[in-house]
């Protein structure tokens, strides 16, 4: 079996190729069945349905984002109402400042919702996939170079506490994963 | 229907309904990649330096044009009383109209499943992101004295002023710097995968450097891909209800006032229209060219061009019909000064240019009722070029029309534009277009992982061969 990175330093897991989304989709279920925890799937978009072949929850971004959203809502209330009902009423024609005033404040509580809410969405997303990060192991293997382009890859990590040299490479073969890999990191 | 022989097997049904290929000639991952991404990687073309050095030249000439301003005053610009707003509000909305498509292809195409957008997409979120940029010049520059631009701003200040969070001008503020930043967070978070295909693929460490950096170490695994797609269906849904927020807040500035022609109820909904189809026109407008120059034809098909027509003339014909309601509310509200606005429009002073918006907007896109002329790409580029014409001239009628004259006709006065107005206004298409030309040469200008997303063979079931047609495996897919 091949190796790559540097074989002294810790071993991150074993790589295999697959030459289709389909198979992937495929070998995923089994890998799942199969009881692996720690393992990813990588591919150069997302595949429909591989949340459910990996046996992933859905994505708890959503919570992340509503919190956002409501620190954003908050926000506009205490900007608005405060300096424009209390500390500094601007009286303009005459027209009441008074907290019956509120429509008027509508349009700036929806964007900074909107605005909150979505650097939740972006930063929260990159918090929870543990990026940026200068390098990953996987990156030593030149041939994973093809994932952004029409590679479709496996890895199961050495931390999983079923991973095993000869039954990982043997489960993986018999996936019909080609180009079966060693990956360590730096 | 039901006596139609070739609905009765599911399969023949299955046929008559299945739609054109997305990506045409069966082009294969790689063919998209390697397509997509070389338009980055080759040297610069000819005509690019030509292009870039003249849009570049343009732009420089709107910079004097406002350096000019800025040394003089305000008053370099034929903005007089009683036009107060001319041409300077006019490109604001203008531009920032354009944008609104880019935005509706990224987002509501998204929710609403229009896969076709794929392709199209990352320019036109480009395209959003300049012409926001272009139209923030000149609110910037009309406050007069620029560098207290910053009173904007909703922080304490040694004049212990607070702003007027109730005037529709601060929330435009907030609405168009809302707009920009959700606009570039989404348009970031599309391209980091093509980015990593970028960097997968950079021959120089330079190009490995920026490219690494922007793409911010993304592996396409799945554990990865799953909250990434949650975050760009949460940042589609957050930006849908912006993006008609946006212009709805623009048209507040003209609604909330009492000026006749400006204070309708019919504003909001006119203008998001007006922008969506003013802003499919100036897709069009660059992406035709850019897919000739650039050999696309197999992924920005024919088809996507004809559904971009069919969107052009269904806005076209709201913003008809918006025109039309107008006059009618003006009549049947009995107003006297609102009747005599919307009269001197079509047959005062500015008749020309009510009659030039009334032809490029309503007249010119009734073309595309015609198959013949959605298929036809000349014919397509000239009736963008008349709604890009026509709705710089709606938001010129709304404004000057409206204001030029006055309750008392003592107070009547016409508007002229200076050169500054001219040139400043002239040099933002140098601005835009340099940015354009930049985009395209230093990023992927389509989507390539969604593009790819969409062939058959990225479906996990594509190629089972149990009987079963395509069609209908794929209905099972989506039911469960």
């Amino acid at each position: 079996m091949e190796s790559v990175g540097n074989t002294q330093a810790q071993l991150f897991g074993m790589a295999a190729e697959v030459p289709s989304a389909s198979a992937l989709y495929h070998a995923a279920e089994k890998v799942r069945d199969a009881g692996y925890k720690r393992w990813d799937v990588y591919s150069p978009f997302p595949i429909h349905g591989m949340d459910h072949a990996m046996g992933l929850k859905k994505s708890w971004l959503s919570a992340l984002v509503f919190f956002g959203g409501l620190t954003g809502f908050a926000t506009a209330i205490v900007l608005t109402f405060y300096p424009s009902t209390i500390e500094y009423p601007l009286i303009v024609a005459g027209k009441p400042v008074n907290f019956f005033t509120v429509p008027a404040f509508f349009p700036i509580m929806f964007e900074l919702t909107v605005l909150i809410s979505a650097f939740t969405a972006t930063f929260g997303m990159l918090a929870l996939n543990g990026l940026p990060r200068w390098n990953h192991p996987m990156f030593n293997w030149d041939r994973f170079r093809k994932v952004s382009n029409d590679g479709f890859f496996l890895a199961i990590e050495a931390t999983d506490p079923q991973f095993d040299e000869e039954a990982t490479r043997a489960m993986l073969e018999g996936l019909g994963a080609k180009h079966i890999t060693l990956v360590h990191g730096d | 229907m039901i006596a139609d022989p070739s609905m009765k097997s599911p399969e023949a049904a299955a046929k008559r309904i299945e739609r054109a290929p997305l990506v045409t000639r069966n082009r294969s991952m790689a063919w998209i990649t390697d397509h997509v991404a070389s338009c980055t990687e080759k040297k610069a073309p000819l005509w690019w330096w030509i292009a870039f050095v003249l849009s570049a030249s343009l732009a420089v000439v709107s910079g004097l044009c406002i350096a000019y301003l800025i040394s003089t005053g305000v008053g370099v610009w034929g903005l007089n009383s009683p036009v107060g707003w001319a041409w300077d509000i006019t490109n604001f909305v203008f531009w920032i109209g354009i944008g609104h498509a880019g935005t509706l292809i990224s987002a509501i195409l998204f929710l609403t499943r229009q896969k076709w957008r794929t392709s199209i997409n990352r320019a036109a979120e480009a395209m959003t992101l300049f012409a926001v940029i272009c139209a923030a010049i000149f609110p910037v520059f009309h406050v007069g004295r620029v560098w207290m631009a910053w009173f904007l701003a909703p922080v304490p200040n040694s004049n212990a002023i607070w702003q007027n969070f109730r005037s529709p001008l601060l929330w435009d503020v907030f609405a168009v710097s809302t707009y920009f930043t959700v606009s570039v967070l989404f348009w970031y978070t599309g391209l980091v995968p093509d980015l990593a295909t970028l960097r997968d693929r950079a021959t120089t460490k330079l190009r490995k450097f920026f490219y690494g950096i922007g793409a911010l170490g993304w592996r396409g695994g799945n554990r990865q891909w799953k909250h990434y797609e949650m975050a760009y269906l949460i940042l589609a849904g957050l930006s849908t209800p912006l993006v008609l927020s946006v212009h709805s807040v623009v048209s507040f500035d003209f609604a909330t006032s009492v000026i006749p022609g400006w204070h309708t109820t019919i504003f909001p909904p006119y203008f998001v229209a007006g922008a969506i189809f003013g802003g499919f026109a100036m897709v069009l407008t660059i992406m035709l060219p850019a897919r000739a120059i650039f050999g696309l034809h197999d992924l920005i098909t024919d088809d996507h061009v004809d559904k971009m027509c069919k969107i052009i003339l269904l806005t076209g014909s709201i913003v008809g019909y918006a025109y039309a309601m107008e006059f009618f509310i003006a009549w049947y509200g009995g107003n006297l000064f609102e009747q005599y606005a919307f009269i001197n429009r079509a047959t005062g002073p500015y008749w020309w240019a009510y009659w030039s918006m009334i032809f490029c907007n309503v007249v010119a896109p009734q073309l595309f009722w015609f198959r013949f002329f959605r298929r036809h790409v000349l014919w397509v580029f000239i009736v963008c070029m008349f709604v890009n014409a026509g709705m710089w001239f709606e938001r010129f009628v709304i404004i000057v029309t409206s204001l030029h004259r006055d309750f008392l006709p003592s107070s009547w006065g016409m508007f002229y534009p200076t050169w500054v107005d001219i040139w400043t206004f002239v040099g933002t298409f140098g601005v835009f277009l340099s940015l354009f030309l930049l985009f395209i040469r230093w990023l992927p200008m389509i989507c390539i992982f969604e593009v790819k997303a969409v062939l058959p063979e990225a479906d996990p079931h594509h190629g089972h061969h149990d009987g079963h047609h395509a069609a209908p495996s794929a209905l099972k897919e989506g039911a469960h």
